[in-house]
């Protein structure tokens, strides 16, 4: 009976999928013993690596199945899987997963990928895996399950994602890793670096791991393993020692799976529920029993695929995949004009900041300027000590430090601006200083270069009525810091010009930054919908609600920090500031807070241990903002306040996008995603408030339709 | 014995595959395949630190494409040898190999290296001899060449012309011989421990590449007599009587006998003298003739000398115009005892280290020969030759 017949409903659906095939051949070893390797290869170029879909996994298991029978007969001596050059797999074909039509269908995904890699187990033949190139989720499962693992050297990378995407190692590896390698190491690959920005392990830490056996270089990979499985064959010892004992089992276990808990309910919060899927099976996993294990590997996937969170988290996967690599209503990239030297005007923190960064990515002279040859100087000396840090840390080689070093000038005369290609601003946050550096500047440019602003709020169109040519000026909002925050908005005025837009796209990739394109609207997107937020979480404690009440309201969303140690992040100063453009802009819905600018004089919001992590509110900042509530002032429930941001959110996104602020929902998320750290979970924001029925009470209807959600059946 | 005595250390090979797209080679690059015989050289000496490595010199007849960009560079550093070890290309067509051996020979004499790499790799199957070439107009218009030069089949043709007696039986026959020796050989276990596997990717999923493609042990004499002439009407040369197309690579380590001593390498052979020489373009493969010649005047030795010859087989008819006129019987216990390039293959530009590893091996199992030679015939006529001693003979090193 084929594997297929096994499960009849992933049977049943067509799948675009482009499948694996397991080719099998078989090699004989030096010692004459045989060994069929099965090769896994889609069949396409480096560029579309292996993906585990159903039909790989019935051909696989399929394969496998005939490769044991075989052993059984005595045929072959061992069974050993690689994969086609650069690539074991890279893990399920995620593109499959919003074609699973019911909950039943999806059920049947897990068990799958346990019965055809669970086969690499207990074959009556010793089983190998060669890791040769990227292994990835279900790719490196595989390898998990064989007796013996070797790893090419030169494997890009090695990870177990699925908690990154709202998922578990739901094909054996929750449970297998930490019988392999211990528990605390298998925590730091299946929970810790995931959620570091889903960090991938290099070959070397794979091996030091545990996760392989042996590692070999890439030059004769395949051939090396081959002697080595050879050898492991004839009898050659394979050292483990980083499988658990009884004492670890006993005590580190119980103790290490706490920690792990504790430590990410302290950064994530409660509501991602992957993570914690996860440890349940690594605790279950003390007992090294697989089968139930599995069972409950099984339990986990069947509640997570068709769940909300996975749904989210894909449709946010795909954003930072692939639309923010093209982004939406750009123009023509061929309109793009060259930037051979760039022009920062000003000298303080930014203005050094965006120095560093331009002179790394772009590779051109860079000179600064500002009023007065000390400042200049004084800049100059600090981006020259911060390449020299890059290179005493080895992130650059000395010669690329001698070089950045060169690129990098100052001058106090604008006319040594005459050949910059690229000019951005990075002076004081005030229209009229704006103005007057552009009006100052523009005369010693030359008719082609393209003048770009950081403002975070000012108005670009206003801006440019200074200029000659209003046509040549574009926003480019980072966000801080900027070496390390991944998201431009690109800023358009009805002025503004394709070949401009296109520039500042090019400039922005060439940083290697995303960057999503909006219009010249207040707060563009990022801030404005922090500022509602915060807005309304100063509100809401001036009208007397309890600092920890505003807290509880937002904790459903599961956001990466609560509303009070984000406004103690961008600056209490900032944060009123913020708030004021905002509520100048449209006092109807953006609430200003005078209490908050008392807070900032006072500079004081959170208490903070030893440490400096917050660990609640001041007393003395629960005094000032008591000072600002009115006497008809209403505090608000828990449920109130959260009603009141899930809509206000709805509203505000809604009216974004009727204005054309950005192209579309996607590109809204996407900002929330890049720009403020918002959760896959949420998939940005927009999936979450369809989800919990917002966009229906604010404007009935959806964001997305059909809505980013598993299937209710 | 002098200390800039120059020594064979080690040599290996891939295994040689049948050249075109059922070849076991057809997806496999040819510097990888010559990466693959280094890296596999220098894994079976780890006496030898890799920045001990004064030069590496890598020869291929068709140096474009996946065989271009200085192979001993290129392959060094995708072997993973520091980028402190030099590098280059060399070309002497089918000697490409001996002639990278002889060179850093060379260099080892003058005291120039201590050690070098030298080997060669040819993929027919990718570059199939002479596909890019543009020779010069002058060689038609002025009659430098004939035609048939530049086609190694028509100048074993004319081999058969010009020496009546070389016939097309006796061609057969020595074929037939070279398949039964290799088999013979293979079926003793000489040829195998000199070979580097190589992992094979193909359609249907990796294999790897433990032995040669190309044997066919089966051959007899009627089938031989069969064959068709493609290279002239009613002529003499098959390809059953000649060296197939074929990919493969080689590797070997030479060094000065103080540096293999200094390091604890081995020595399989010492390199006594080499020459090359060059014969009308049209009859290339007589070259061996006169470059054996001139290499045993130097060595100041006689034919007589001689106990073992490795030659390359590029045509059964080229080797029996050697054989000829040095007096030795066309099955000559001392011709290529193990079989040759008719049975192996000749991947042009690798094949002389292939018959350098093959004699080394002899020598370790022969004491009692002193000398022997390799020899070999080269595009556009040319012959070269390298005379070796056998380190295991009782009077080794102890001058003539």
């Amino acid at each position: 009976m084929a594997i297929r017949d096994e499960f009849p409903l992933l049977a049943a659906v067509e799948f675009d999928e482009v499948v694996t095939h397991s080719h099998v051949r078989d090699i004989s070893l030096p010692s004459g013993r045989t060994v069929a390797l099965v090769t896994l290869d889609n069949g396409r170029d480096h560029t579309r690596p292996s993906t585990l879909g159903p039909a790989t996994l019935f051909e696989y298991g399929d394969v496998i199945e005939a490769q044991r029978a075989r052993a059984a007969k005595g045929e072959i001596d061992a069974i050993a899987v690689t994969g086609k050059p650069y690539f074991l797999a890279a893990g399920a074909d995620l593109s499959n997963v919003g074609d699973l039509p019911d909950r039943a269908t999806a059920a049947e995904l897990p068990k799958l990928g346990h019965r055809v890699l669970g086969l690499l187990h207990g074959a009556s033949v010793p089983t190998f895996v060669f890791i040769n190139g990227l292994a990835l989720g279900g790719g490196l499962e595989i390898a998990l399950h064989a007796d013996y693992r070797t790893i090419n050297s030169a494997a890009p990378a090695v990870a177990l994602p699925e908690t990154f995407l709202g998922l578990v190692p739901g094909w054996g590896g929750a449970t297998i890793l930490p019988n392999l390698i211990g528990i605390e190491r298998a925590l730091k690959v299946v929970i810790e670096n995931p959620l570091k920005q889903n960090r991938v392990l290099k070959p070397s830490e794979a091996l030091e791991l545990g996760i392989a056996d042996v590692m070999f270089g890439p030059a004769n990979y395949l051939e090396s393993s081959l002697a080595w499985a050879d050898a492991v064959l004839g009898g050659k010892k394979v050292d483990r020692p980083h499988t658990p004992g009884t004492l670890e089992r006993t005590v580190k276990w119980p103790i290490a799976l706490k920690i792990a808990r504790d430590t990410l309910e302290k950064k994530l919060g409660t509501v991602p529920l992957a993570p914690y899927r996860a440890l349940d099976i690594m605790e279950l996993a003390k007992k090294n029993d697989r089968k139930a294990g599995f069972a409950a590997e099984d339990a986990a996937l069947a509640e997570l695929i068709p769940g909300d969170q996975f749904a989210a988290s894909i449709y946010a996967f795909d954003l930072v995949q692939k639309r923010a690599k093209r982004p939406a209503g750009a123009p023509d990239k061929a309109l793009a004009k060259p930037v051979s030297k760039v022009g920062i005007i000003g000298a303080g923190l930014m203005a050094s900041q965006f120095a560093l960064l331009f002179v790394r990515r772009l590779q051109v002279p860079v000179v600064i300027t500002d009023l007065d040859q000390a400042r200049v100087d004084a800049a100059v000396a600090g981006i020259h000590g911060e390449i020299d840090k890059l290179a005493g840390k080895g992130r650059v080689s000395t010669d690329e430090q001698q070089r950045l070093k060169a690129l990098i000038s100052g001058t106090i005369d604008k006319a040594d601006f005459a050949d910059c290609d690229w000019v951005i601003e990075a002076v004081f946050e005030e229209l009229g200083v704006k103005q007057q550096v552009f009006r100052e500047i523009e005369p010693h440019l030359s008719p082609e270069a393209v003048l770009a602003t950081n403002t975070s709020g000012l108005s670009i169109e206003a801006m440019a009525a200074a200029l000659q040519h209003p046509e040549r000026l574009v926003g480019f909002h980072f966000f801080n810091p900027v070496a390390v925050m991944p998201l431009i908005e690109v800023v358009k005025t009805p002025a503004t010009d394709d070949a401009t837009l296109a520039t500042a796209m090019r400039v922005a990739k060439d940083l290697k930054k995303n960057a999503v394109i909006t219009r010249d609207t207040p707060g563009f997107v990022v801030n404005r919908i922090l500022a509602k937020l915060l807005g309304e979480a100063m509100h809401a404690v001036e009208q007397g609600t309890p600092f920890e009440d505003v807290v509880e309201a937002q904790r459903g969303f599961g956001f990466p920090m609560d509303p009070f140690v984000l406004l103690d992040l961008v600056g209490l100063k900032v944060g009123a500031h913020v708030l004021d453009t905002h509520h100048t802009a449209a006092p109807d819905r953006f609430f200003e807070s005078k209490a908050l600018h008392e807070l900032a004089e006072a500079g004081i919001l959170l208490e903070k241990d030893a440490k400096g992590e917050p660990k609640g509110i001041d007393k003395r900042a629960r005094k000032i903002v008591a000072k600002h509530t009115p006497a008809d002032a209403k505090p608000l429930t828990v449920e109130e306040l959260r009603l009141r941001i899930e809509d206000g959110l709805a509203d505000e996104i809604k009216r974004m996008l009727d204005d054309d602020v950005v192209e579309a929902a996607e590109d809204i998320d996407l900002c929330m995603i890049l720009g403020a750290g918002w959760p896959f979970q949420m998939g940005g924001i927009t999936p979450y408030l369809d989800r919990v029925g917002a966009s229906e009470r604010v404007f009935g209807g959806t964001f997305h339709e059909p809505r980013i959600e598993g299937p209710k059946a | 014995m002098a200390n800039d005595d120059v020594v064979f250390v080690d040599g290996v090979r891939t295994p040689f595959g049948r050249a075109g797209e059922k070849g076991m080679y057809w997806q496999t690059r040819a510097d990888d395949l010559a990466v693959k015989a280094l890296t596999g050289l220098l894994e079976r000496n780890p006496n030898l630190p890799l920045d001990r490595i004064d030069d590496v010199a890598i020869a291929a007849t068709s140096q474009t494409g996946d065989q271009g960009l200085t192979l001993g560079r290129t392959v060094g550093m995708l072997a993973g040898l520091p980028v402190t070890v030099p590098g280059y290309a060399i070309d002497r067509m089918c000697a490409g190999a001996m002639t990278a051996v002889a060179a850093v020979g060379g260099g080892v004499a003058f005291g120039a290296y201590d050690v070098a790499i030298a080997g060669g790799v040819e993929h027919m199957g990718r570059h199939p001899m002479g596909q890019d070439a543009d020779p010069n107009p002058r060689f038609v218009a002025e009659k430098l060449v004939s035609m048939d030069a530049l086609n190694m089949g028509k100048t074993a043709e004319r081999i058969h012309d010009r020496f009546p007696q070389l016939t097309k039986e006796r061609s057969d026959r020595y074929a037939m011989r070279s398949q039964q020796k290799y088999a013979a050989a293979l079926a003793a276990g000489n040829i195998q421990p000199d070979l580097i596997p190589v992992a094979t990717q193909s359609a249907a999923g990796w294999g790897l590449a433990t032995a040669d493609e190309a044997p066919r042990p089966e051959t007899t004499l009627e089938g031989l007599a069969s064959l068709k002439t493609p290279f002239r009407e009613h002529g003499r040369v098959t390809a059953g009587n000649a060296s197939g197309l074929n990919d493969g690579a080689t590797m070997s380590i030479i060094a000065s006998a103080s540096a293999a001593k200094e390091l604890g390498l081995g020595t399989k052979m010492r390199m006594v003298s080499f020459a090359f020489a060059g014969v009308e373009p049209d009859i290339m493969g007589i070259g061996p003739i006169p470059s054996t010649e001139k290499a045993l005047r130097k060595a100041g030795l006689s034919i007589d000398d001689i106990g073992l010859f490795e030659l390359n087989e590029a045509f059964a008819v080229q080797i029996l115009s050697f054989t000829d006129h040095f007096g030795i019987d066309d099955d000559d216990a001392r011709i290529n005892p193990w079989g040759g390039a008719i049975a192996i293959g000749h991947p042009l530009a690798s094949s002389g280290v292939r018959l350098m590893v093959q004699l080394a091996r002899q020598f370790e199992q022969r004491p009692d020969v002193r000398y022997g030679v390799t020899a070999m015939c080269v595009g556009l006529g040319q012959g070269g030759t390298v005379v070796w001693e056998n380190p295991h003979h009782k009077r080794y090193g102890k001058g003539n």
